[in-house]
C-alpha cells in the first residue's frame, strides 16, 4: 500500500514566483519524483457560470495547481465594427448597446462623444446635454459594479450578496425605463444630443433610488469586506504588480487595483466632469480583494456624481442647434422647407463628417473604451474600431492564472468583472 | 510636455524615417515610413519617451490604394498623460511586419485580432492564431473585398457556413419587390376601394403564384 502523505499547499506568493518561471514541459520519468504525474487539461467554458458569458478557457492542471491557461474568445463574435463600416454614424447607436451589455447608456456615451469629437463638436454641446449625460454614465457605472460585485460574490459562495444588488440593478433598469423608453437596450444618445429629454419627476425618482442605493452598498460591504471566507479566497489571489498591469495594457477598476492613479475623467476630463468633486480609489497590492474594493468605493463616488450633476442641471436646449447634425423638431420638418432638406439628408445619408482620424478613450465601468474612427468624409466611417477593456483585461489571464489552485479561477474571472458582449464585439 | 514636443524628439532620434507631425482635433499623428523598423521605434518611445501604456493596434484596409494596409498604434504615457499616434504600411504582397510584443505585452492579442480580421502576420509573434474567427476559416473579413453577408465556407463542424440571407431572406423587405405588396399593404385604402383592390390583385398572375406556393392566406381570402 502507497505511503500516504500530507498535501503541501504553497503560500501563493511561492505559488506565483514558481509561476512567474517560464512554463517548461514536466521531464516525465526524470528525477523519479512519483508525484509528478500527468498533466491533466481541463476544458472551462465556453458555457460555465463563473465565465459570465462565453469565455472558454483551456487549463493545464498539475493536480489541483493551474500549471498553464490559454483563454478562447470569439463565441459572441458579431462582426460589430464590419457592421459600423456599412452604416450611418446614427445607424451604429444600437449596436453600441450591444458592447457592454451591462452598462449600454455609457456605451451610447462613448461613442456619441467620439463621433462629435470628430466633428469638432465635442465642446459645444449644450450644458442639460453634457449633464444628463454624466448622470447616464455614473447609472451605468452603478449598474455594472453592483452586477460585477453581485455575481463575483456568487462565485466565491455568497448567493444572498447576488440577490441583494440584483434588487438595487432592477430600479435602475426602470429609471432607465422611464427615461429611454427600454429597459436594455437604451440606444438614449445621438450625435449631438440625446434622443429625449428627462421626462417629468425623473430627477425625483433618481434622487431616490439613489438614497436607497447607498444604503444596499453599505449593506453589500458588510456581507463581504469583513466576510472570513470572502477574504480568504480573496486576498492574495490573483496578485497583478503595478508595472505588469501596465504592461498588459489593463485599464479601470483593474488597473486601479494595481495602485496605479489613473482615470480618464481625472486626467483627460470630458463634458463636464472637471467641474464635479470625485475621488479615484486605488488599491494597494492588486489583488482580488482589491479590485472587489476598487468597485464598492467606484459606486460611492458615481452616487455623488450623479447627485451633484441633479443639484447643478441646467436648462435649456439638448441638442446643438445645428439641422445639419441633429435632427430638426418635426413640426418644422413638415412645415419649412430647409428644416426638410435637413431632415431628408440626416435620414438618408447621416452627418458629413470631414476626413480625418480620431480616438476618443471613455472611461467606462469595465475600463477604457475606445473609438478609433478613421474616416473619409461623407455618412459612414471608413474604419471603425472599438478598443474594448474586457478583451485587453483577458489577455493578461494566460499569465495570471498559472500558479493558482483550480478554485482560484473564478475569483480571478470574478473580480476582472469582463463582459464577453464587448470582449468579442 | 505636450504630444507634439514628444513626437518631435522621436523623430529626431530617427532621422528620414519618420514624417513631420500632423495634428487633428489636438491629436498628434507620425508616420513610420519603413514598417520593418517599427519595434525599434516603439521600444526608442516606451523606454525614452515614457509611452509604457499601448492602448491599441489596430489596421485599416485602403482597398484600391498601395500600400494597401495602413496599422495604427496609439500610445499613452502614464507620466506625462500624453497620446500619440503612429501609423505605418503594409503593402498586400508583403503583408507582414515585425511584432512589438516584445516591447508591450498587451500587443499580443491586438496583433492576433488584426492576423485574424486584416490577414496581416507578425513576424516573431509568440502565438499568432486567430483569435475572433475560429481556426481554419478561410477568410479575412474586415477587409473591404469581404462582403457584409459574409461568404460561404466549407469549413466542417461548424453551425453557420452559408452567407447571411440578405437577400430574399424571411426578414428582409425590399423595397418594391415582387411580393412586397401582397405580403404587406403598407397603403391604407378606405373599406369601399379595398374590395376592388384585392379584387385586381387577384387578377395579377404573379401575386397568385407567389401565393399559392408558400404564403398561406392571401389577401382576398384574409378579408373573407
Amino acid at each position: 500500500m502507497a505511503e500516504v502523505r500530507d498535501i503541501e499547499f504553497k503560500e501563493t506568493a511561492a505559488r506565483l514566483a514558481e509561476a512567474a518561471q517560464p512554463l517548461v514541459p514536466s521531464p516525465s520519468g526524470q528525477d523519479g519524483d512519483e508525484l509528478k504525474g500527468e498533466k491533466m487539461v481541463l476544458n472551462v467554458g465556453p458555457s460555465h457560470p463563473a465565465t459570465h458569458g462565453v469565455l472558454r478557457i483551456v487549463l493545464e492542471l498539475d493536480g489541483e495547481i493551474i500549471t498553464g491557461a490559454r483563454p478562447e474568445v470569439g463565441y459572441l463574435h458579431r462582426g460589430d465594427e464590419k457592421i459600423a463600416e456599412n452604416f450611418t454614424y446614427t445607424q451604429f447607436i444600437p449596436y453600441t448597446d450591444r458592447l457592454d451589455y451591462l452598462a449600454p447608456l455609457a456605451n451610447n456615451v462613448a461613442y456619441a462623444l467620439a463621433v462629435e469629437k470628430l466633428l469638432g463638436i465635442d465642446r459645444q454641446l449644450p450644458p442639460r446635454c453634457q449633464f444628463i449625460r454624466v448622470i447616464c454614465c455614473e447609472l451605468a457605472r452603478i449598474s455594472s459594479h453592483l452586477l460585477g460585485v453581485g455575481c463575483y460574490a456568487m462565485d466565491c459562495g455568497a448567493m444572498t450578496v447576488f440577490l441583494h444588488t440584483f434588487t438595487e440593478r432592477e430600479k435602475i433598469y426602470n429609471l432607465c425605463e422611464s427615461l429611454t423608453g427600454a429597459r436594455f437596450t437604451t440606444a438614449y444618445t445621438r450625435i449631438g444630443g440625446l434622443s429625449r429629454d428627462l421626462p417629468p419627476g425623473w430627477v425625483e425618482q433618481c434622487r431616490k433610488f439613489l438614497n436607497e442605493v447607498v444604503v444596499n452598498i453599505d449593506e453589500t460591504e458588510t456581507f463581504l469586506t469583513r466576510n472570513r471566507i470572502f477574504l480568504d479566497r480573496t486576498q492574495g489571489v490573483g496578485v497583478i504588480p503595478k508595472d505588469m498591469a501596465i504592461d498588459y495594457g489593463l485599464t479601470g477598476p483593474n488597473l486601479r487595483g494595481s495602485g496605479v492613479e489613473h482615470d480618464l475623467r481625472k486626467a483627460h476630463p470630458y463634458l463636464v466632469y472637471d467641474q464635479l468633486k470625485f475621488e479615484v480609489p486605488i488599491g494597494t497590492t492588486g489583488d482580488c480583494y482589491d479590485r472587489y474594493l476598487v468597485r464598492m468605493e467606484e459606486m460611492r463616488q458615481s452616487v455623488r456624481l450623479v447627485h451633484q450633476c441633479l443639484d447643478q442641471l441646467p436648462g435649456g436646449p439638448i441638442n446643438v442647434p445645428d439641422g445639419k447634425i441633429v435632427l430638426p423638431p418635426k413640426d418644422r420638418v413638415l412645415t419649412r422647407m430647409e428644416e426638410l432638406i435637413h431632415h431628408f439628408i440626416n435620414v438618408t445619408q447621416g452627418v458629413n463628417a470631414p476626413p480625418g482620424e480620431i480616438y476618443f478613450g471613455h472611461e467606462n465601468p469595465k475600463g477604457e473604451l475606445g473609438f478609433y474612427i478613421n474616416s473619409k468624409g461623407g455618412g459612414t466611417p471608413h474604419r471603425l474600431k472599438i478598443r474594448s477593456p474586457s478583451f485587453v483585461n483577458l489577455s493578461i489571464l494566460s499569465r495570471l492564472l498559472p500558479g493558482h489552485m483550480l478554485s482560484d479561477l473564478v475569483a480571478v474571472l470574478g473580480s476582472f468583472d469582463f463582459v464577453m458582449g464587448e470582449c468579442d464585439r | 510636455m505636450t504630444s507634439l514636443e514628444l513626437a518631435q524628439q522621436l523623430r529626431a532620434k530617427f532621422p528620414g524615417l519618420i514624417s513631420e507631425p500632423v495634428e487633428f482635433r489636438g491629436e498628434i499623428t507620425l508616420k513610420v515610413f519603413d514598417a520593418e523598423r517599427m519595434p525599434e521605434v516603439c521600444a526608442v518611445a516606451k523606454k525614452e519617451l515614457g509611452f509604457d501604456y499601448l492602448v491599441d493596434i489596430t489596421s485599416v484596409d485602403n482597398y484600391g490604394d498601395d500600400p494597401r494596409f495602413s496599422i495604427v498604434y496609439h500610445l499613452y504615457g502614464y507620466s506625462h498623460l500624453c497620446w500619440l499616434r503612429l501609423k505605418t504600411e503594409v503593402s498586400e504582397e508583403k503583408g507582414e511586419l515585425p511584432t512589438v510584443t516584445g516591447v508591450w505585452r498587451t500587443a499580443d492579442w491586438h496583433e492576433r485580432e488584426i492576423y485574424d480580421m486584416m490577414g496581416i502576420r507578425f513576424r516573431g509573434h509568440p502565438d499568432l492564431r486567430r483569435i475572433l474567427m475560429w481556426e481554419g476559416y478561410p477568410y479575412y473579413p474586415l477587409r473591404k473585398d469581404f462582403p457584409l453577408a459574409g461568404k460561404a465556407s466549407d469549413v466542417p463542424e461548424v453551425a453557420f457556413t452559408n452567407a447571411a440571407p440578405l437577400e430574399g431572406g424571411p426578414f428582409v423587405t425590399i423595397a418594391g419587390g415582387k411580393d412586397t405588396v401582397a405580403r404587406e399593404p403598407r397603403v391604407r385604402i378606405p373599406e369601399t376601394e379595398a374590395l376592388e383592390t384585392n379584387a385586381r390583385l387577384e387578377r395579377r398572375q404573379d401575386i397568385k403564384e407567389a401565393h399559392g406556393h408558400s404564403h398561406g392566406p392571401g389577401p382576398i381570402e384574409g378579408k373573407r
